[in-house]
């Protein structure tokens, strides 16, 4: 059934995206043994998926070659279902890797919250980071009208992108104000390094309708979508279009931290200048830490990586760079906090938990997410709450503290083979 | 609060839910509360299964009645409570667990419910996926299973249709002479007082020989019509008897969305909530020993819970001898979601002061005190 395999290493990197790549790859330059875990097929995370061998993007190719260089042993394809002191177990399609490790850095990225509106689980309705992902994977939008709805500036790469293949962006719905956006776009200018891509995106996107104040009221269509109804200062508008594609920030993976016990503020893992948790020796670093983009969850990697290896003299000197990357961090938050209107986009029977399919109606009812989860069984299914845990976070202001094992689905044999040894430190508020 | 009920009930678990449910539609005044919400403790963590069972005389009595109210109110029962009468397949695996099977055949039917006997072709026909060779098996026909925290709001609505007040969320400092305090200040003045808080029961009325006994179980991603039947194994018997030692048992239970319930692991004396993968191994093999298929099916969530276990595992209905404005309908073990509306009927019963259907001295809480109960 299952192979095992049982090795130890000084350092385990628990997912393989930018932070995770620099992580390992400076912690194996620094003569440790260290082993990079990810559930994706290729090392590059969401934003980098399928970068490897290609010379487009510098940093991706310069971590990508780096990586491979080093004697880092990475794991693909492979989940990380239970993680206890010095002890993770994960599985990948026919075998149980069974890993002892010193050092545990956590660079287990975001996803993309989706906010629930009438018409949101009609086919050809994506997540913008999911468009992005299926146009680079093959999928052709030659032609299609494609609306782009939601908040921040994913969504301005996503229409560039989009536009760069050949698709039509009709146009791209920004709920924030105009002021809130022309603020950041000021910030923007106090960072050079950004100001170059910004320009470039601004010149890429001159032609395309930039509605701030507006957000997606309902998508429209029998068998896919159609049109998508929006909501633009106070106005109705509907646009023919094929796909519709939605950001409503990045939420961050914590399931894994919150899970081995290291604290969580602001919605976020607490770390010291270090990346270290509030458990020694366990680091993180990424988007988990404060949604920043690659360039400040490489930095944090390698700032994790160093301290992992006692290099703290190499971990300081990355220090600046990564202050100034949270206060951009800051100023994004500042500039695209999500509105209220945005939690009377759903209607009573729009579904929220596509697994179990609970609508908002039911939902309402309950004062917590325990209770809604027991009596609706929303986040019951094979998600795990993944996806309408943060559409619930946001409109009911319910938290989801409380993790379970096993931290993915997992066949039941793998988890009858766990060792006992790996007995975690769970504190659990609830209930069952 | 100007509010007076002539019932104070806490706790809101399916024990509590039913006695609200039977009393409410006997025009009491009720008022539920509950320091979470409505089921959230042991009947969240619970399998669900209604089932007779017969480890004592007094066991069967309460089970068998307690079904019979299930089967009168099953037509009513809302999809979100997920009532379904699959049957009980209690496993035999050799040719001593068959003759148990032979001997439970016959004690079932001298009491009224039917049994079927099944040679190891029946069996296999009946559950394809359970490993072979396999001896045979008892199927109880009559036994089902259901969601319970739904089971549970589905009590509670219709007692608060028949105008029971609910307050959830709130805690509940002390009960005694008729006067309920709870911890935001409000006072309830009753003539009784239910204690249906589970495994948390000795708190509010000291002294009840109540323990919390761990439990652990995972439930699968849906695989509809792996197993038709709740499936037991008779090795259950023998290891739920004994009180000290940790214990598994194989127990599989088909969820109508086409989840898989493993369990059973029985744990005393562990305070803490924490999966503990020693004896969920130990209950996931037991589980592969008889149904191999289980071992690549996807498990998507593991969990522990706490039954409100007694020295002699019958749980205490009845008024509690220190103080007679408290009524104790607390430590039904692993069975509470069949035995609750038997418990809430003998509630009313004794509150109406009119005989029962089934004889209530075993359950009395007074037994604890004759020393009856310490085994």
């Amino acid at each position: 059934m299952n192979a095992e395999s049982k090795r130890s290493f000084d350092v385990a990197v628990i997912g393989g995206g930018p932070a995770g790549m620099g992580a390992a790859t400076v912690a194996a330059e620094c003569g440790l043994s260290v082993v990079l875990l990810d559930d994706n097929p290729g090392l590059g995370g969401q934003i980098w998926r399928g970068e490897s061998g290609s010379s487009k993007h510098t940093q991706a190719s310069h971590w990508f070659d780096r990586v491979g260089r080093s004697s880092v042993e990475w794991i693909l394809e492979a989940r990380v279902f239970q993680v206890g002191k010095g002890h993770l177990s994960a599985e990948s399609p026919d075998t149980v890797h069974q890993i002892a490790y010193s050092h545990l850095i956590l660079a287990t990225g975001a996803r993309e919250r989706f906010l629930p509106f009438p018409g949101w689980t009609l086919p050809n309705v994506l997540g913008a980071g999911a468009l992005h992902s299926l146009i680079k994977s093959g999928l052709p939008v030659e032609g299609k009208r494609i609306v782009i709805a939601g908040t921040g500036p994913l969504l301005l790469a996503v229409a560039a992108y989009a536009r760069e293949k050949g698709a039509q962006v009709a146009c791209i719905a920004e709920q924030t104000t105009g002021a809130k956006f022309a603020c950041f776009g000021l910030s923007v200018l106090l960072v050079p390094e950004e100001l170059e891509e910004v320009w470039q995106l601004a010149w890429q996107l001159q032609a395309v309708p930039h509605w701030k104040n507006c957000w997606p009221v309902a998508a429209l269509g029998k068998e896919r979508l159609e049109a998508v109804r929006l909501s633009h200062h106070g106005r109705i508008r509907e646009i023919a279009s094929d796909y519709l594609a939605c950001g409503f920030h990045l939420v961050p993976s914590l399931e894994l931290a919150q899970f081995i016990g290291c604290a969580i503020q602001d919605g976020y893992v607490a770390v010291d200048e270090n990346q270290q948790t509030c458990i020694p020796g366990v680091y993180c670093a990424g988007e988990p830490t404060g949604i920043g983009g690659f360039e400040l969850a490489l930095v944090e990697g390698q700032i994790a990586g160093f301290a992992a290896a006692n290099r703290k003299d190499l971990a300081r000197k990355l220090w600046r760079r990564r202050d100034a990357g949270l206060r951009h961090v800051r100023a994004l938050r500042r500039a695209f906090e999500l509105r209220d209107e945005l939690r009377n986009m759903p209607q009573e029977d729009t579904l929220v938990c596509r697994c179990e399919d609970v609508p908002f109606g039911l939902l309402r009812a309950h004062q917590s997410w325990q209770s809604a989860k027991l009596h609706s069984r929303c986040g019951m299914g094979p998600c795990q709450g993944r996806v309408c845990g943060a559409a619930a976070e946001f409109l009911f202001g319910w938290s989801n503290s409380s993790v379970r094992p096993p931290l993915f689905p997992v066949r039941c044999s793998s988890l009858a083979e766990m060792p006992v040894e790996t007995i975690p430190e769970i504190h659990e508020g609830g209930s069952k | 609060m100007s509010f007076r009920p002539d019932i104070v009930i806490v706790g809101a678990g399916i024990v509590g839910a039913a006695c609200g449910f039977e009393l409410a539609r006997e025009k009491f005044s009720v008022a539920v509360v509950d320091a979470a919400g409505i089921g959230m403790q042991t009947t969240a963590a619970g399998m669900g299964h209604l089932l007779v069972l017969d480890d004592s005389e007094e066991q069967f009595a309460l089970t068998r009645y307690s079904l019979s109210l299930w089967n009168a109110l099953a037509k009513h029962l809302p999809p979100a409570v997920e009532y379904s009468r699959c049957g009980t397949l209690w496993v035999a695996g050799d040719e001593d667990e068959m003759a148990e099977v032979v001997r439970k055949h016959t004690y079932y039917g001298e009491r009224g419910i039917q049994t079927e006997i099944l040679d190891a072709h029946a069996l296999r026909e009946a559950e394809p996926a359970l490993r072979r060779p396999l001896a045979g098996g008892l199927r109880v026909p009559g036994d089902a299973v259901l969601y319970p925290p739904c089971a549970a709001a589905y009590l509670l609505q219709r007692a608060a249709e028949l105008g029971a007040k609910i307050f959830l969320g709130k805690a509940v400092n002390s009960i005694r002479n008729g006067i309920t305090r709870l911890a935001d200040g409000t006072v309830f003045h009753s003539k009784f007082i239910i204690n249906a808080a589970g495994q948390f029961a000795p708190k509010l009325t000291p002294g009840i020989h109540i323990r919390p006994r761990k439990g652990h179980l995972v439930i699968t991603d849906r695989y509809p019509g792996t197993i038709t039947h709740q499936l037991m194994e008779l090795g259950y018997l023998k290891s739920a008897h004994s009180i000290s030692a940790d214990s598994v048992a194989f127990n599989l239970q088909p969820r109508k969305t086409g989840q898989l319930l493993i369990g059973s692991a029985r744990q005393y004396e562990v305070a803490d909530g924490n999966v503990d993968f020693a004896i969920l191994s130990r209950m996931l093999k037991r589980a592969m020993e008889y149904v191999p298929s289980l071992g690549s099916l996807s498990a998507i969530r593991v969990w522990t819970g706490f039954r409100p276990a007694t020295p002699d595992q019958l749980p205490f209905i009845g008024p509690w001898p220190d103080d007679p404005s408290i009524f104790l309908a607390a430590g039904h073990e692993g069975l509470g979601i069949t035995t609750s509306l038997a418990t809430g009927r003998l509630a009313v019963d004794f509150l109406l002061r009119r005989a029962s259907a089934i004889p209530v001295e075993p359950y009395l809480p007074s037994r604890q005190i004759e020393g009856v109960t310490h085994a």
